[in-house]
């Protein structure tokens, strides 16, 4: 009998609690999209399989309100997304091809605030700013709000990717009479366009999820998705919020898996 | 060489600092058109920082490099009729192998079309020309190589600079690319300026080399010269195999110098301009030009002892201690062995040296 | 290898060197005037003197740090004395993040050891498969824990059904109830700092430490966890920080009860009922607790990173 290798690494239990994890992970989700497509009034019971909650998102007594939170939703992260990935483009070719200078740990101090400041934390000191400037709560200080945070998500991807490009590439552009301009547009950015991607599509699902801010700067009347839900929510689940919110945590889930693929293809040499 | 050639690269006191570090020491150095020009040199020793300040990546912190007269120090890369092929070849992933070598061409404002038409026929030079549509990624190594060269040959630079081009590729594709690159700087007239650190790289290519160490220039000479004249101790030991003993010169006669190592054994060989008489120095002996035999010769016969015979394909490495001396190699090439006798372990030995064999070294 | 190291070591990429402050500016400007701007405002809204229906005088007063610790009785003549409610808050949200931590660090660091000793190719895809929950709406997660956690929910109908309990425990509006979500909502950021140093320790160390007689529970104690400690430290901190200001796994989660400092500070913000000068100060302090404690893991982590090199 011969000794199978010693595996160095392998330590027992380790894939289980892996498993573990990924039921923990996953099992709410997959519990709710179940339930989404539940044939029945109460989320208690199962009635049998039916599309019924995902029509009375579309056509029942809320969809007017769901509509309307929709629309918000999905222009502000569009409107955030592009602001916010057009000044982190800029932000980290400055960053990452800039050399060395002084505010370079400040520059991206600012830029990872965000990201260390505690939502909750943020979303008062935002709300509390623009009712100072006597900025009337709404639709546009929610798309300023998002715009600020989504800088360090669409950031952190853009700068990773030009990191990984060798800048031997601008210097062969320029080296064959090609202005920095020109290296830039040329060379450069369709290299990082799948960093850009990636940080623009994460930009966009941040700004698409977001509730504490969007709550506290939100104003009345007007409400994104995730504040819909919320204050559905209060008054206890209802089989048509498991069915909105399968649909956002579908799309999410796209967006992302869109993401992870659009950044894997890498330029290989 | 003849003195009257025109110069292609004039590099005139040339200094490189980073802050508090020094990369060059003041370079001086003239670079011949039509020539293959090799800086060679170990890791860090600025040859690759040399190459770029004629590119125009690091800017020249004292001094000027002229290109054909003309001064470029400050000249951006894109403004330099110089191009480069970089180490890892740099060929943007996003377009085709054609495009790659157009694009210098564009950027020089040739029309899009007649810049393929130029770049097809630069391709068809290197035998790629089937690989036009392909993207860089798929191509091997050694292709990008060739791809790289001919796009920054396409734009016909008045200088071609090369920063370690063969440093990826296996022993077999590198031996087949050197002589590739030789027949193209023939073929073009280009001037080829070469960075290595491969010493026998550099022998095998390079009309003139210029050694470089510690961001100094150590001796510039055609390959023949810096291998069989080295004129210092780094030299010496950096390019080829070498015995490097250490001597007192004993008196210095018609140009011929007399000296004594370990042991006692005497030693003569050509004078070298600033080594006087009195001087303790190294002395550097290729071991392929030494010979041993049985009893002593006419020639200065060293008595040792056989300690190792080492096989190393071609030849034969003996390793002998002489008596209350150095130790000494001396290699024997295995083609007429039959003529030789073969010394094995423990055999009583004298080493012997050709004519002008030996060489005194400055420091 | 010599030019890449003269040409990379040297001198920083600085393609666009000169054109560095233009690039940086629109980002300066943008969250100068939107994030830096509106925490300065914040401290100083916590100096202020609260106006009865929501906002504020511009008066100093320390009343809304004073209130937050000290008790003046009800008229704010008596002596001072320790005011323990919000420090209870305070202290509970340090608590109940701990325990998430704790939690997620049971579970995370044997998973991202895992995935960290998978094949090279194999790694991306279940990398990819623990961070896809994080990027789904952290407001559905918490409803769907909500939902997991009833009384007649699907985790007790499971524990039922596979005989393990009679009669269904009641999670829901527990103190474990909010550590549960709160170990849920940030679990994948333990895995993945952990799983980043795991993967750039170097194996032969446990070989090393294998050939010496070691068994494989010594050698992952005494050998790789102070080599990974940097990314340990890293997940907890991540997983730490956010919980302690949450404000949704409370607030859905936890019920009346078990407030933290996330649902302390939203209140002062909702209707007239709120007190702005109360809710800056407790956020200056959350942001104040949170700051020393990124400042002493970035010098842990300086320190780990010289002890390596």
């Amino acid at each position: 009998m011969r000794r199978s290798n010693y595996d160095v690494k392998g330590l027992p239990g380790f894939f289980g609690i892996t498993i573990l994890c990924l039921v923990i992970l996953y099992a709410p989700l997959l519990v709710v999209t179940v339930y989404s497509l539940n044939d029945s009034n109460s989320i208690t019971n199962w009635e049998g399989f039916s599309f019924r909650w995902y029509v009375d998102v579309f056509s029942g007594p809320e969809s007017q309100k769901f509509k309307i939170a929709a629309w918000n939703s999905f222009t502000i992260a569009i409107i955030a997304a592009t602001a916010a990935t057009t000044i982190s483009t800029l932000a980290a070719t400055a960053m990452v091809r800039g050399g060395k200078f002084k505010l370079r740990t400040v520059s991206f101090g600012l830029i990872s605030l965000p990201l260390m400041v505690p939502e909750i934390v943020l979303a008062v000191a935002t709300l509390i700013f623009f009712n100072s400037v006597g900025f009337t709560r709404g639709y546009m200080t929610i798309l300023i709000a998002h715009i600020a945070f989504c800088i360090p998500f669409a950031y952190l991807p853009i700068s990773a990717r030009m990191q990984g490009i060798d800048d031997s590439y601008e210097q062969a552009a320029q080296d064959l009479y090609a202005t920095k301009r020109q290296a830039f547009t040329r060379i450069l950015l369709p290299m990082m366009l799948p960093g850009i991607i990636s940080g623009y599509l994460l930009a966009f699902i941040v700004s698409l999820d977001d509730f504490i801010i969007t709550n506290f700067v939100k104003g009345a009347g007007v409400e994104t998705l995730p504040t819909a839900i919320f204050g559905s929510v209060k008054q206890g689940i209802k089989p048509n919020i498991m069915a909105i919110s399968t649909m956002l945590l579908g799309f999410s889930v796209l967006l992302v898996t869109i993401s992870y693929f659009v950044s894997k293809t890498d330029n290989k040499k | 060489m003849s003195e009257s050639r025109k110069t292609a690269i004039d590099v005139r006191g040339a200094v490189k600092r980073y802050g508090d570090f020094t990369a060059l020491k003041t370079i001086s150095l003239s670079i011949y058109d039509n020539e293959f020009f090799t800086l060679l040199g170990p890791s860090g020793c600025g040859k690759t920082t040399l190459l770029r300040m004629i590119a125009g990546f690091e800017d020249v912190t004292e001094g000027a490099i002229f290109l054909y007269g003309d001064p470029i120090a400050d000249l951006p890369p894109n403004k330099r009729p110089v191009n480069t092929v970089f180490q890892n070849y740099a060929l943007f992933p996003q377009m085709t192998i054609l495009d790659n070598v157009a694009f210098g061409l564009e950027m020089r404002g040739q029309p899009k079309s007649q810049a393929r038409k130029a770049a097809g026929e630069m391709l068809e030079l290197v035998q790629l020309s089937q690989f036009a549509a392909r993207k860089p990624s798929q191509l091997s190594g050694g292709q990008q190589q060739r791809v790289a060269l001919a796009r920054a040959l396409a734009p016909k630079p008045k200088v071609l600079l090369l920063d370690e081009p063969l440093s990826a590729l296996d022993l077999k594709l590198r031996k087949a690319m050197q002589l590739e690159l030789k027949h193209l700087q023939r073929e073009t007239g280009i001037t080829f300026i070469f960075v290595t650190h491969d010493q026998e790289e550099a022998l095998t290519m390079s009309d003139r080399i210029a050694v470089m160490s510690a961001g100094e220039l150590q001796q510039l000479g055609e390959a023949r010269d810096i291998y069989e004249r080295p004129r210092n101790m780094f030299v010496a030991d950096f390019i080829g195999e070498t015995n490097l003993l250490e001597v007192s010169v004993d008196a210095i006669n018609a140009g011929r110098a007399t000296c004594h190592l370990g042991g006692g054994h005497e030693l003569s060989c050509n004078a070298v301009e600033g080594v006087n008489v009195g001087a303790k120095v190294h002395m550097s002996v290729r071991p392929e030009r030494l010979f041993m035999s049985e009893g002593p010769t006419d020639s200065e016969g060293l008595k040792g002892t056989v300690r190792e015979n080492i096989f190393v394909g071609t030849d034969i490495s003996t390793l002998i201690d002489l008596d209350d001396g150095p130790k000494f190699i001396v290699r024997t090439s295995n083609s007429d062995r039959g003529n030789k006798r073969i010394f094995e372990p423990g055999n009583e030995v004298y080493v012997n040296m050709e004519m002008e064999a030996a060489r005194l070294l400055i420091d | 290898m010599a030019g890449g190291a003269a040409s990379g070591g040297s001198a920083a990429t600085d393609t666009y060197k000169e054109a560095r402050n233009w690039l940086l500016l629109p980002s300066w400007v943008y969250l100068g005037a939107f994030v830096l701007v509106p925490v300065i405002m914040m401290l100083i809204y916590s100096f202020l003197t609260k106006e009865f229906r929501g906002g504020v005088v511009w008066e100093f007063s320390t009343a809304a740090y004073d209130q937050f610790f000290f008790d003046r009785g009800l008229f704010g003549d008596e002596p001072a004395r320790i005011e323990w409610t919000y420090i209870t808050i305070f202290w509970r949200s340090i608590w109940q993040a701990g325990a998430a931590t704790l939690l997620a660090l049971a579970i995370g660091f044997p998973t991202a050891y895992f995935i960290a000793t998978r094949p090279e190719q194999a790694r991306p895809m279940w990398v990819f498969l623990i961070t896809i929950p994080y990027w789904v709406n952290l407001l559905i997660r918490t409803v769907s824990m909500k939902f997991m956690l009833r009384d007649s929910g699907p985790l007790n109908d499971f524990l039922i059904g596979t005989g393990l309990i009679n009669d269904p425990i009641s999670i829901i509006n527990t103190n474990f109830a909010v550590q549960l979500g709160l170990f849920y909502s940030y679990l994948p950021f333990m895995v993945l700092p952990i799983y980043a140093s795991v993967e750039r320790y170097n194996f032969s160390l446990s070989e090393a430490a294998a050939d010496l007689y070691a068994s494989k529970w010594v050698t992952l104690r005494r050998v790789l966890l102070p080599a990974v400690k940097p990314g340990v430290i890293a997940g907890c901190i991540l997983v730490f920080v956010p919980s302690m200001g949450s404000f949704l796994a409370p607030d859905l989660l936890g019920g009346a009860k078990n407030f933290m400092i996330g649902s302390l500070i939203e209140e002062q913000f909702k209707g007239n009922a709120g007190n702005w000068p109360f809710g800056a100060a407790a956020s200056m302090v959350l942001l104040s607790m949170v700051l020393i404690v990124l400042m002493i893991f970035a010098r842990q982590q300086a320190k780990a990173e010289k002890e390596a090199s």
